[in-house]
């Protein structure tokens, strides 16, 4: 692994001579607002400097990744950190205390209208990759055009509320089925493929939601967008300071002063119980036939036809569940923002969808819940670092990778065990003492 | 004797211009092995791939029998429903789920089963007594084959972490968990040592006595073939050239010939010089 002192040098050679192509148009030119309009000076020294810092980083960077492996390739001859029953016990422990931390969050000192707005952030993208998580995760069928769904469910609500004038809990389960219908459909035409076909299809349903979307004026109202959604209310009581006729509002019958904070407690309850729900559905259909015809799906197709499971029918499950909980999340998102526009609904909600998944670790639920807390809050914490912070979030995505490749949680909890059964056999017990 | 479990007669598979079997016929029976043998490429396992839906045969009728069910006939059902009415397979290199446990294999072998008796999925989200009752049930049969084919030790093991001659018993168990009428194993023995081979007989001959399932076996392993089998079907370039009992099979000239070769005095044994005529035709 240690190289020569030459390759080395050489190496550094070629990153600063990279550096150097880089730098010249984007250092060392720069533009100056003078009287007269832009002027554009030279900066050769900056340049200088960048070439060799990134000349002698790189040789630095090479000495540290040589360490940081010789280090790695002991630990892993000493075995895992932790067990994996450990590891078991350790995520039932982090489950509980998430959500005991979730549900109280609105309650506490630090909460105000900014860290409740990011937490529905963070929910919104959790339900996102847990509906995600299903197709990807567990079934293996990778989905680059998650977004539609988010996008079929919110423009649900929002056509529905517009032309129908319907409620946000009448629009909710409408939005997830038209959401899971669009999942069946999108699955039958990809039925047979798999890889980079695959890919490419479902890339190219997610463009042509939004795009759909986008010129179907008359439907849609285009790039406007349809604004006006009303908002969720509890059992009929809005949160608004002044209903609308024939409506009680909150405050008005509990009595408790009137705080435009009410509001976004009670979206926030919304989308944590549509979490809560379809968390646990995953984790109830994981252990069912269905899920486990699903991970069976992912690891090998022809044994599972071997065996009497229709594929077909393991598919579109598999799409059609994953679209319900991106309409789901869609149905929250228009109910939260009031209005709704194609521009929400671009590659990169996909992609960030995607990355939760395969950084939280594929198929893992507390994968998820990390992953889409480190990729929501990150940017957020950066955002002292202004221009800098995206830099700053694609260099922590790349060292998570480098430091878990299979993602945050790798390991794949079995869905029942023997040993841990219901009722264990004494040859079982027995085969475990031995 | 009554009519025969599988019914096999006039198989053909042609892929495009290659005759990979010609018109084959085989039976199988229930409490019974039968083995299929011949040299490399005699196509063997496609007449295994036909019999359990892989492929749809280009000519034939594949009758089975069922019990329950009645005369069905193989080739006109959708490849994965084969299975459905007990016709499983094994694979001839293994077709395990390697990430999920020796268990979760087994229980998904039941698929078809557990997916009524949850109602797809309602019952058991639900958690209602049936389907507890049914998961139960589905437990017992998994456990039952776990420790039938001692898989204990590795019950919650991941499949793909095993061993060659674990996995292959891991696969016969998963078959199993089917509740299948005729296990097709397409060579079982291969890559295990001959104390292995040894055991898998006696396991194939045990399943067979107790559960009075037929069992329909690809082998090249000729310890294996002799040792067990009811009756011997030899299949060499797609075509049957011998049928019969393993003491039949074992002086029958024309099987010798064809895992052999010729004597120098005959250069093509008859059955391929009937052929040469077609086969060389086009291209001359």
């Amino acid at each position: 692994m240690a190289r020569t002192l030459p390759d080395r040098l050489k190496d550094a050679a070629l990153a600063a001579f990279v550096a150097l192509l880089l730098a010249v148009p984007f250092i060392g030119l720069t533009t100056i607002n003078t009287d007269v309009g832009l002027r554009v000076a030279t900066r050769w020294d900056w340049v200088l400097w960048a070439v060799a810092i990134v000349f002698a980083g790189r040789i630095l960077f090479g000495f540290a990744a040589d360490a940081v492996s010789t280090r790695r390739r002991r630990t892993e001859a000493r075995g895992p950190l932790v067990s994996e029953a450990a590891g078991r016990t350790l995520g039932k422990a982090f489950a509980a205390a998430a959500i005991a931390f979730a549900v109280t969050l609105p309650f506490l000192p630090f909460s105000d209208r900014y860290v409740l707005d990011l937490g529905m952030t963070v929910l919104i993208y959790i339900l996102l990759a847990t509906g995600l998580n299903v197709t990807v995760g567990l079934a293996g069928l990778l989905d680059l055009g998650f977004v539609a769904f988010y996008a079929i469910g919110a423009y649900t609500f929002a056509l529905l509320a517009k032309f129908f004038g319907f409620g946000f809990w009448i629009a909710l389960p409408m939005a997830g089925l038209v959401a899971a219908l669009f999942g069946v459909l999108l699955s039958l035409p990809i039925l047979r493929l798999r890889g980079d076909y695959l890919a490419i299809v479902t890339l190219g349903f997610g463009e042509i939601t939004r795009i759909v979307i986008l010129n179907w004026q008359s439907l849609t109202g285009g790039p406007n967008g349809v604004g006006g959604i009303p908002r969720p209310t509890l059992f009929g009581l809005s949160f608004d300071r002044r209903p609308q006729e024939g409506q009680q509002s909150f405050h008005e019958v509990t009595g408790i002063a009137f705080s435009s904070e009410h509001r976004m407690m009670f979206l926030y309850f919304i989308v944590l119980l549509l979490v809560l729900v379809c968390a646990w559905a995953v984790w109830k259909l994981r252990r069912l036939p269905i899920g486990r015809a699903w991970e069976a799906l992912r690891e090998d197709e022809i044994a599972c036809r071997s065996l009497g499971i229709n594929p077909v029918l393991v598919k579109v499950s598999a799409y059609a569940t994953g679209g319900l909980m991106g309409g789901l999340a869609g149905c929250f998102f228009a109910a939260r923002q009031g209005f709704v526009s194609p521009e929400s609904f671009t590659f990169i909600e996909s992609a960030i969808i995607l990355a939760i998944v395969v950084l939280g670790g594929m198929g893992s639920q507390i994968g998820v819940v990390v992953a889409a807390a480190f990729i929501v809050l990150l940017p957020e914490f950066a955002r002292e670092f202004a221009d800098y912070r995206m830099l700053l979030f694609g260099a922590a995505m790349i060292l998570v990778m480098v430091w878990r490749p299979g993602g945050l949680i790798s390991s794949r909890e079995p869905t029942l065990t023997l040993a841990g059964g219901k009722q264990p056999a004494e040859s079982v017990v027995r085969g475990v003492g031995s | 004797m009554s009519a025969p479990l599988l019914e096999v007669s006039g198989l053909t598979m042609r892929f495009g211009g290659l005759v990979a079997v010609d018109t084959l016929d085989l039976t199988a029976d229930r409490g019974r092995i039968t083995a299929v043998i011949g040299p490399n490429g005699a196509g063997k396992t496609t007449v295994f791939n036909c019999l359990t839906g892989f492929y749809r045969p280009t000519a034939g009728r594949l009758l089975l029998r069922h019990p329950g069910k009645g005369e069905v006939e193989l080739q006109a059902l959708p490849g994965y429903a084969v299975a459905r009415y007990g016709v499983v397979r094994t694979f001839q290199n293994i077709r395990l789920f390697p990430r999920m446990t020796v268990l979760e294999n087994l229980l998904v072998a039941q698929h078809t089963e557990l997916m009524r008796k949850s109602a797809f999925s309602i019952a058991g989200l639900l958690g209602l007594k049936g389907w507890r009752d049914a998961q139960a049930t589905a437990l017992d049969r998994a456990r039952f084959w776990i420790e039938r084919l001692d898989l204990t030790r590795v019950a919650d093991e991941e499949a793909g972490n095993l061993s060659y001659g674990v996995q292959r018993r891991v696969e016969i168990a998963r078959a199993m968990n089917t509740n299948p009428l005729l296990l097709c194993l397409d060579e079982p023995a291969a890559g295990l040592n001959p104390r292995e081979t040894a055991a898998l007989g006696e396991l194939l001959q045990g399943i067979r006595a107790e559960f009075g399932i037929g069992i329909l076996l690809i082998e090249h392993d000729m310890s294996l073939v002799m040792g067990i089998s009811d009756r011997i079907h030899v299949v060499d370039h797609g075509k049957k050239i011998a049928e019969g009992t393993p003491a039949e099979i074992r002086a029958d000239e024309r099987v010798i010939k064809a895992y052999l070769g010729e004597p120098d005095e005959a250069e093509v044994p008859p059955e391929v010089a009937q052929d040469m005529p077609e086969l060389e035709g086009p291209r001359a």
